[in-house]
């Protein structure tokens, strides 16, 4: 055993930066020290970075804890979270916490991290105004989102950025005020800037620019009412939320004398001006350069840690610095300067923009000093890596703007265009936890890693935003010599259309059958794959559905059997039950059904219908046949299309219902039953604003008000829970048919396969589908009526076909029986 | 003893899809490729059992309808990075029949 007597470390601050050195050190040396952590915040140390997702409602705070408090004790480390250290005593090497706590120590670790900055502006203390910051401040927001009130968010930068979107996609409506003309400007040059607030107005936040706060004006009772520019013009808001920046967190330094100037200044090596404290994160300065960003960080904690293990050979040097933007759907990067800096600099740009893409790459000597990317940010990384190298770009400068992949047509490597042949070993992959391509082909080789969630789970690669997988995934494929599945822009590995460019060609060019959309765009399979085949069947029985044949072959199991396969092989049935409503003798028939053919389960599904469970699969015609005397035919329970429309009981029975919710949930699965879609579609009538029917979590979703009827659009209750977006109120159930039905055909004729309308709306935007199904009473006549053409062919039951006998019959059939 | 038995016509197949064979030791799946290759396959994925004769098929692979598998209709091998083996079964096909060299001696056939 180790006979020398451990050190004690001392660590003020539970934060990402003191955490991740501790993490280091304990990587190289795990028997030097006792060590204690101290933190202000009363929960273990989680990734701050990925606040912004726990406020969108992409994350939940325990997702993102980093060490569990389990970890701690099994590193033997003592915690005490929720008690900040309030005094150093450098002269006894002692430190005394709020609670009274005195700890010695022979080296100490300072990790204060930061704090928002706030304007001297009045009204600051207001209840009602935030920071963004911790778990407490996200808490404060969400109360807010969940009372629906309104919020100004001050700063459009990246935190700011992100807290608005949070905000807004947990319902509230989001203004934000920047200082500046363009959002992002120390990240973005003018053009990005401005491509980003034409996307995110589009989604719906509304900005004031050049607006510079005067005040946060207080309402009578003493809360935040709203924000007044200097130029005169007030926002009313309930909530406030001052993101424009932060400042390193020097107090505790400050008052034990150690050398301060906008940080805390430390060499090098990690070391402040006491050569027994050191350093890292967002409270100090190195070279006149304070932090905010974590890769650089990551590197200050590498060096700190081999410092503390009594090593000296790591000194730290900032490192070039990358930016991204957490917000889902919009892809910014941007690296080093961001506009030529004099005549000596040159600007290569490819601009296009109706798709909204924008690339700036600025060259100095041949090489590449600056990159800024939206829309299509898939080379950044590369762009990055020639910046970081220095790369001499000459040779490919002509070609460069396209992506690595024209630049370099040598390269074939499987991941998107990327090289990883050509990386070298400390390039940083991800960048979240600061992952270099050395360390996760070092854990591949040693541990004969896979998959790529194995090198997440062994290397914390892209574990975090997930931006990095597709160039992880081609490490992996490089060093596996195994081509894994990788990230293409295409549908599938047959192509590099997209879904949207093959819509676009069956249309234009007037392509009718699978084969003919195959050769005309090139597909590199001539049979295509399980993936694109279902999508160009689903395409081209949207675009025409009066003259393309169904391919049997291209369904999934499920929409060639018309049941649902179960893990053991077996089926479910569901029959179709008009909006939730039955008779005694088809209930009679269901119960006679599941007795005649030993069905083992019958089940009441989510979509108040009934599901008959383990149905083999030889079974089936004769139990379609069956249900098909009592009058019953397919629910469609199997299928990308309509499925169920549910509903509560409404004006008939209930003393509260306003409408005749059951009769128009009828009315609206009588339209759109058989209907193919490019995912599962749902939707449910509510009687009245108690909602019985979860109406706002349905991809169509009525519920009926004295008024009339508020149809709102795009929610499910999937993987990722979603609120319905609210699309319009209108007075009659002829107007409900006509504007679902509009809805509906849109969503068929623009969405992807297998996306559902809820990342449908969020990808293209309310005020878009707003536009077309409400502004635009033509376009919406017009829909409908495409929908109700189409339904013409699609409102037969295949149920009764196939138990006929005449349809699919070998399906049903073993080709023969041996032995 | 392994034999070959006759099972049925090319043509009772349908083109990129399969059919089944039942034997006392477990169904064979019998596969269709566009340009009318046979090719034969325990009926169980390795993964989790799922019945591959439910499977999409395309070029020589079929997709297992459980959990999206791609099963080699010629060896039965998993695609990386997932890794088994599903048993292959000889197959041939004369005169638009198609045989398949099984254990047992064949007892019943339909269509």
């Amino acid at each position: 055993m180790n006979a020398l007597p451990r050190q004690k470390l001392v660590v003020i601050g539970n934060g990402m930066a003191g955490m991740r050195t501790v993490e280091e050190l304990l990587a190289i040396a795990p028997a030097r020290y006792d060590i204690t952590v101290f933190g202000a915040e009363p929960h273990p140390n989680y990734n701050r970075i990925m606040l912004s997702s726990v406020l969108a409602g992409e994350k939940q705070v325990d997702d993102i804890v980093i060490n569990t408090r389990e970890w701690y004790a099994e590193n033997a480390i003592r915690l005490h979270t929720g008690d900040p250290v309030v005094a150093i005593d450098r002269a006894a090497k002692t430190v005394t916490s709020a609670n009274g706590l005195v700890v010695p120590y022979d080296k100490l670790l300072l990790a204060t991290g930061s704090k928002p900055l706030m304007p001297p502006l009045p009204g600051l203390d207001l209840p009602g105004v935030v920071a963004f910051r911790d778990i407490a401040d996200v808490d404060k927001m969400l109360a807010a989102a969940e009372a629906k009130q309104r919020a100004v968010v001050i700063g459009g930068g990246l935190l700011g950025l992100e807290a608005a979107w949070g905000l807004k996609r947990r319902g509230m409506p989001v203004a934000l005020v920047h200082l500046m003309p363009t959002l992002m400007e120390r990240q973005l040059d003018v053009e990005a800037g401005g491509l980003l607030q034409k996307d995110l107005t589009e989604r719906g936040l509304h900005f004031f620019t050049s607006g510079q706060t005067e005040e946060i004006m207080g309402a009578d009772e003493g809360s935040a009412r709203g924000v007044k520019l200097t130029d005169g013009r007030e926002i009313p808001a309930d909530l406030v939320v001052v993101a424009i920046g932060i400042r390193p967190n020097v107090d505790l330094a400050k008052a034990s004398g150690l050398d301060i100037n906008r940080g805390i200044e430390v060499g090098d090596d990690m070391a402040t001006s006491d050569p027994a404290i050191y350093s890292v994160g967002e409270c100090v300065e190195h070279r006149g350069q304070i932090f905010g960003l974590v890769a650089p960080i990551w590197e200050q904690a590498k060096v700190c840690a081999s410092r503390l293990a009594g090593r000296d050979d790591l000194h730290y040097e900032t490192p070039p610095l990358s930016t991204r933007l957490k917000i889902t759907g919009i892809d910014v990067f941007s690296a080093g300067q961001l506009a030529a800096q004099d005549e000596a600099d040159e600007e290569l740009v490819y601009r296009d923009s109706a798709k909204g893409i924008y690339k700036k790459l600025v060259i100095r000597a041949d090489r590449v000093v600056g990159a800024v990317m939206y829309g299509d940010v898939a080379d950044g990384s590369w762009y990055f890596q020639l910046m970081r190298e220095k790369a001499d770009v000459a040779a490919i400068r002509d070609r460069m703007i396209f992506g690595q992949a024209y630049a370099d047509t040598s390269c074939k490597g499987h991941g998107g265009g990327v090289n990883v042949a050509a990386m070298s070993d400390d390039t940083q992959v991800c960048g979240c936890n600061g992952v270099s391509k050395g360390a996760i082909v070092k854990a591949i080789t040693e541990k004969g890693l896979t998959s790529l969630d194995e090198v997440k789970a062994h290397t914390k690669a892209s574990a975090s935003c997930g931006q990095c997988a597709s160039v992880v995934q081609a490490i992996l494929s490089h060093v596996t010599g195994e081509v894994v599945e990788a990230k293409a822009a295409g549908m599938c590995g047959c192509t590099d259309h997209s879904h949207d460019e093959v819509r676009k060609q069956i249309l234009a060019q007037g392509l009718k059958t699978q084969d003919a959309v195959r050769s005309a765009l090139g597909w590199r399979h001539a049979d295509g794959c399980a993936k694109c085949r279902p999508a160009l069947n689903y395409y081209l029985l949207c675009a025409w559905p009066s003259e393309y044949v169904d391919d049997y072959q291209s369904r999934f199991i499920n929409e060639r059997v018309h049941a649902n396969i179960q893990k053991d092989g077996t089926y479910s049935v569901v029959p179709r039950m008009w909006g939730g409503l039955t008779t005694p003798s088809e209930l009679r028939a269901i119960a006679d059904v599941a007795d005649k053919y030993e069905i083992p389960t019958v089940k009441v599904t989510g979509g108040q219908r009934i599901d008959l469970l383990g149905v083999k699969k030889e079974d089936l015609p004769a139990v379609w046949a069956d249900l098909g005397r009592a009058g019953l035919i397919s629910g469609h329970a199997y299928s990308k299309g309509l499925r169920t429309v549910k509903t509560c009981v409404g004006s008939e029975w209930c003393r509260f219902g306003t409408q005749d919710s059951t009769g128009l949930g009828v009315k609206l699965e009588k339209l759109m039953w058989g209907s193919w879609t490019p995912h599962k579609v749902k939707l449910a009538v509510s009687g009245c604003p108690r909602n019985c029917a979860e109406a706002t979590i349905k991809d169509i979703g009525i519920v009926c008000v004295e008024a009339g009827y508020d149809i709102s659009v795009g929610g499910n209750g999937g993987i990722e829970l979603r609120g319905t977006d609210h699309l319009v109120r209108v007075a009659t159930e002829e107007e409900v048919l006509e504007y679902s039905g509009a809805f509906m055909q849109i969503y068929r004729e623009e969405a992807r396969y297998l996306e559902r309308t809820a990342p449908w709306v969020e990808r293209v935007g309310m005020d878009y589908i707003k536009r077309r199904v409400v502004d635009d009473a033509e376009g919406r006549r017009a829909a409908f009526a495409r929908f109700v053409f189409s339904q013409k062919y699609a409102q037969v039951d295949p149920w009764a076909e196939r138990a006929s006998g005449a349809v699919d019959a070998h399906e049903f059939e073993t080709l023969a029986e041996v032995g | 003893m392994q034999d070959w038995i006759k099972i049925g016509r090319v043509e009772d197949i349908p083109r990129l899809g399969a059919r089944t064979v039942q034997t006392p030791k477990g169904d064979i799946a019998v596969f269709r490729t566009r340009d009318d290759e046979i090719f034969a396959l325990h009926n169980r994925c390795p993964h989790k059992g799922g019945p591959l004769s439910e499977g999409i098929v395309s070029g020589r692979v079929v997709v297992c309808p459980l959990h999206s598998w791609t099963i080699d209709l010629e060896t039965g091998e998993a695609t990386a990075p997932d890794e088994g083996c599903t048993r292959p079964v000889d197959s041939r096909v004369a005169d638009g029949q198609v045989w398949l060299k099984l254990e047992i001696a064949k007892k019943v056939a339909h269509g």
